[in-house]
């Protein structure tokens, strides 16, 4: 049965089953997210998640500015943070940057991920977008970071949202999909839901909060909404489907807070690199200090982390 | 002999008191004027007390700017929360009752115990409008029996930026008695102290700074109140103007604000006090006060 | 991969606790007839020792009470009496954390409850009402609303500071002095409470507190130098003092007991409404008058709702009440445990289907897992009576109006729970449902300023708000059954 064909059959159907899915009461989704926020996380379960959100991070750098110098640089601390850790989730760069990345942690484990779809605000035509996914994964990427038309969507055209998505789930190939949603641009939780649901019905294998270029970017109510999202489409589908938040999370507290969210959310098959990410750049480097915190007994500095 | 406080016991021999200087309050900083002006302010019997900043019509800009900026932040915050932080703001006072003891006398002349008795008046007014921050809506608030399906309910709401002539006489507890019922509510200020006892009005603003107020919630400006008064009345982007400093001005400079003040249709607070040691009211509350009536039907 | 999270204990260290306390009376602590023992119900360690307060010592603190009153309080300006209670909302914000810790440790509810919403509702009922003393002619009640004079209070071991802040604050800003009696088993933030009294120095005799047991309510209660009663219990010991109250002419509040609906539609937003059922019924283990102890949901949503709040119930943690991370605290004692226990026994004889939440049960202490009995029908014990513990009692319903009807069959009217996204039934809900307080797509939500109290055998008169004034206030139509006592 072909459940998801059958729902985006139509603009209309596709417009019937988003908005009959059950609403989110904000300030109820927020009270929720600051409770679990009060979870007090400590030391052996504080060390654990600590290497857990290292091997989750998608270290990420996309600015104008980048070299292959930066990008050379990222991937050395990627695959061996130092003091110990383990290496990153993947690094997160732009598509002309991709042989950069695959070069620097060849060998490693650390997967290279390419944003595209024009980056970051997907103002751009299909075909155009498509060529950007394909250069990337031509230049072997292991999975392509894209962004769903936030105009499209905000005026109701879920049908083009869905079909944008759909041919670049086509031209990953065997690179895996993940869908930027641009929470912050969305607005209102149940767009995020909406969004979500949109995009796994699309064939998204990860959903990911934010380009990181928007403020707000990644909240912790926002990842709830999304967490909630997953869970019950693997009960609607089968299909288990990845969260990133991304933009945003400076440090360890913050991570852990994510990782708490997903524990009591969607639950322990989701903490897992396979099924979360953090987008992040500084989060490295504050998680490397609190675990030299934790290891050492004494609280660490700027100067003994290697900026990249 | 009347009570003597430690800023009057005579220094040591040979040493020189730091002065304070007094500059503007504006956006939470405090800078001199745009306009490099200052003005003489002179004390009860005619001495020297200290150049006050003198401020110009893009100060008052400047200061209508930061009011505006920090209104949503101020009224959107809890009704407790503003509360807390206007009885914070009393601490604070009481903590510098001396100094302000000593200012006011300094400013009007008089006996110790009188300027005491100022200052624990203005710290007293301070808390009872704290105090008036989680009632306001009980009091002035509340469901309304309509005719139909219907619930139905007004809620006051804070106008927005609210420009403040301080009066002229009473240079602290006539100053908190138009300040604070415009606040508590969730306004902003530009305030416009005083012309001849403008140094008080300063010192609050340093008690503002360090009371948890946001900056902008409170701007204060020193200087000529005929200069930069019509600037404020005129202001298209300020909501309601209190004319207590300008009642008893020479001329009809009430009337000519209150003219000018018409243009974008502020809400204009003429309310004359005789007596400010006298219980206010909800009058100067419910002037800078908007009411909010919202419908919803009941049904299945 | 599996993410334990590792034992997060508060420290104790930051409370002293004394070997005994005396009783709190005239502005200092003195011996009383006898002495009993408070343990932490989740160790079952005895935690001190606290007077018990015979009918001499209710005697004296009634006195201190009135002397204070006539001399002291009901002569001082509101603007004075304000700027008390202001003095004791700051202490109780300094003291914070070692109030949490000691109503932790002697009630056994979680940390995060006690440090989060028990500690801060207190200070902030102190602010609120502070801020009342002084404009009482602007409550709705006319120009100068004059005091009743000596107040006798009796509270529960559920919220036991935050009850006392619902009785002592808005009587004392009203113009009142005050002997309360704190519940047997948790007098003791009670007492520490006092010791900010002295610390804010309360003048003598304005508040008094007399621990002990049900004797020493009766006696309170009974005492004839009280001008007024404020209660907070049981529906059975509330009617006996409404009895006893008819007779003597007291003024009298109530506020009872409660078996509350919390109702979900079809149209529920899901994840809300499930953290709403958990936070009506587990939020302090179910020790809430206005728990949403009855769960009525629609009946075209029952399996999806019933499958998400099974799921949400296996992420609750249930121990140390101390250790930061515990959602489920201990029963508060022996004796409330036996009778969950009775009534959750009945429920499975009477034919409903049990399900408890798999946490672990700590050895010592009184524990008991969050339950769900579902195939309730209201002619079951556990639809109509108050279990007043984590057990939640699952009936359907198949349009608003049967919903109503269910929700108010019951002599209870204390609260009832909304879950809708239609605002419009919202309110006709609301408008329908015989309850003093009615919580739309939220739970268990307080508020100084919002005024709590019940219709029916759920009690009379209102806390908080202006309208919690008026117990407080020699005024005509002050709630009581008996009508307007004589000046």
């Amino acid at each position: 049965m072909n459940v998801a064909g059958d729902i985006a059959g139509s603009e209309q159907s596709l417009r019937r089953f988003l908005h009959g899915l059950p609403g989110v009461d904000e300030v109820g989704a927020r009270a929720r997210a600051e409770t679990l926020a009060t979870r007090s996380i400590k030391t052996d379960s504080k060390r654990q998640a600590i290497d857990l959100a290292i091997s989750m991070i998608d270290l990420t750098t996309l600015e104008g500015q980048d070299t292959p110098g930066k990008v050379r640089a990222m991937c050395a601390k990627a695959r061996q943070p130092g003091y110990g850790a383990p290496p990153v989730a993947a690094v997160c760069v732009y598509p002309d940057l991709v042989p950069e990345a695959v070069a620097g942690v060849a060998g490693s484990g650390v997967l290279v991920a390419s944003v595209a779809t024009s980056f970051p605000s997907g103002r751009a035509a299909l075909d155009v977008k498509l060529a950007d996914v394909k250069s990337a994964v031509a230049a072997g990427a292991d999975e392509v970071d894209m962004v769903i038309d936030r105009g499209a969507f905000l005026t109701g055209r879920y049908g083009l949202v869905y079909e944008e998505i759909t041919a670049v789930r086509a031209a990953c190939g065997d690179a895996h999909l993940k869908v930027i949603l641009e929470t912050g641009e969305l607005s209102t939780l149940d767009n995020v839901r909406r969004a979500s649901w949109l995009a796994m019905l699309a064939g998204a294998d990860f959903i990911k909060t934010s380009t990181g270029k928007v403020t707000p970017a990644a909240t912790l109510p926002v990842t709830l909404v999304m967490l909630e999202a997953v869970r019950d489409y693997r009960d609607f589908d089968g299909r288990q489907i990845g969260v990133k938040p991304a933009g945003g999370i400076r440090t360890e507290k913050d991570a852990i807070r994510y990782l708490v969210l997903v524990n009591e959310t969607a639950g322990e098959d989701w903490l897992d690199p396979r099924y979360f990410r953090l987008g992040a750049s500084s989060l490295l480097n504050d998680l490397l200090m609190q675990r030299e915190r934790m290891a050492t007994g004494r609280y660490s500095g700027p100067d003994y982390m290697t900026v990249d | 002999m009347p009570e003597a406080d430690e800023s009057t016991v005579a220094a040591q021999a040979g040493r020189i008191a730091i002065r304070k200087t007094y500059k503007l309050y504006i956006g939470g900083a405090f800078p001199r004027s745009e306009s490099g002006r200052s003005f003489e302010v002179t004390g009860a019997g005619g001495g020297f007390l200290a150049n006050a900043a003198l401020a110009s019509r893009k100060d008052a800009r400047d200061a209508v700017v930061a009011a505006r900026k920090a209104f949503p932040g101020w009224s959107g915050a809890t009704a407790y929360n503003r509360g807390q932080v206007l009885y914070r703001v009393a601490e604070v006072l009481e903590g510098r009752r001396a100094q302000f003891a000593e200012e006011v006398r300094q400013a009007v002349g008089g006996s110790h115990k009188a300027a005491f008795a100022e200052v624990d008046a203005a710290v007293d007014r301070w808390v009872w409008y704290a105090g008036w921050s989680d009632k306001l809506a009980q009091v002035r608030g509340g469901a309304n029996p309509v005719a139909g399906p219907y619930f139905n309910f007004s809620l006051p709401e804070p106008t927005g930026v609210v420009a403040v002539l301080a009066p002229a006489g009473s240079p602290l507890l006539g100053l908190v008695s138009v300040l604070a019922p415009a606040i508590v509510s969730g306004n902003t200020v530009v305030v416009v102290a005083s012309e001849k006892y403008p140094l008080p009005a300063v010192t609050l603003a340093e008690v503002l700074a360090t009371s948890d107020v946001p900056g902008g919630v409170v701007n204060l400006l020193t200087g000529r109140v005929a200069e930069i008064a019509p600037w404020l009345a005129s202001h298209m982007d300020v909501n309601a103007i209190d004319l207590a400093g300008a009642l008893g001005a020479p001329g009809a400079l009430a009337d000519d604000l209150a003219v000018a003040a018409a243009e974008n249709l502020k809400r204009v607070v003429r309310l004359p006090v005789s007596d400010w040691t006298a219980e206010p009211g909800l009058d100067r509350m419910i002037a800078t006060l908007e009411t909010k009536t919202v419908w919803h039907p009941l049904g299945v | 991969m599996r993410f334990e999270y590792a034992p997060a204990p508060e420290s104790r260290a930051i409370v002293t606790l004394r070997d005994s306390y005396g009783l709190f009376i005239g502005g200092s602590f003195t011996g009383g007839s006898s002495v009993f023992k408070t343990i932490s119900p989740a160790s079952e360690e005895v935690l001190a020792e606290v007077t018990h307060a015979g009918p001499e010592d209710v005697d004296r603190a009634v006195a201190a009470a009135r002397q204070a009153y006539e001399r002291t309080w009901s002569v001082m300006p509101g603007r004075e009496r304000g700027k008390y209670l202001f003095r004791i909302a700051r202490i109780i914000q300094e003291r914070a954390r070692e109030l949490a810790v000691l109503e932790t440790l002697d009630n056994g509810k979680p940390i995060r409850e006690s440090r989060d919403v028990d500690v801060p509702l207190a200070a902030a009922h102190f602010f609120y009402h502070a801020g009342w003393a002084d404009k009482l002619g602007y409550a709705g009640f006319g120009p100068s609303p004059r005091s009743l004079g000596v107040v006798g209070q009796v509270i529960p071991w559920n919220f036991p500071l935050l009850m006392l802040a619902w009785k002592v604050a808005p009587a004392l800003a009203c113009g009142n002095t005050v002997v309360l009696k704190p519940a047997e088993t948790t007098p003791l933030t009670a007492l520490l409470f006092a010791e900010i009294c002295q610390q804010a120095d309360l003048p003598p005799g304005v508040v008094n507190i007399v621990t002990g047991d049900g004797a020493t309510g009766q006696a309170l209660v009974a005492h004839p130098g009280i001008d007024k009663i404020a209660f907070t219990g049981s529906t059975e010991v509330g009617k006996e003092i409404a009895r006893a109250c008819a007779v003597s002419g007291k003024r009298l509040t109530l506020e009872l007991g409660g078996k509350a609906a919390n109702v979900v539609f079809d149209d529920a937003p899901v994840d809300q409404a499930v953290e709403g059922i958990v936070n009506g019924i587990f939020f302090n283990q179910g020790h809430v008058c206005c728990a949403g102890s009855r769960l009525l949901v629609q009946e075209s949503v029952y399996d999806d709702v019933l499958a998400a709040l099974r799921r949400r119930m296996g992420t609750l943690r249930l121990g140390d009440p101390l250790d930061k991370n515990t959602d489920v605290g201990a029963i508060n004692s022996r004796a409330q445990l036996d009778k969950i226990g009775e009534l959750v026994s009945s429920g499975e004889a009477e034919g409903a289907a049990r399900w408890s939440a798999p946490c672990p049960l700590p050895d010592r202490g009184f524990w008991f897992a969050p339950t769900i009995f579902t195939e309730v029908s209201q002619a079951h014990r556990i639809a109509r009576e108050e279990i007043f513990g984590p057990v939640l009692s699952v009936l359907t319903f198949r349009t608003p109006a049967e919903a109503i009807e269910k929700a108010n069959n019951t002599p209870y009217g204390l609260s009832a729970g909304v879950w809708t996204e239609k605002g419009s039934l919202i309110l006709w809900m609301a408008s329908r449902l015989r309850a003093g307080v009615i919580w739309a797509n939220t739970f268990n939500r307080f508020d100084p300023a919002s005024p709590f109290g019940g219709y029916k055998e759920s009690g009379f008169g209102r806390e908080g708000g202006r309208h919690g004034l008026e117990a407080y206030l020699d005024v005509a139509g002050s709630a009581d059954a008996a009508g307007s006592a004589d000046a």
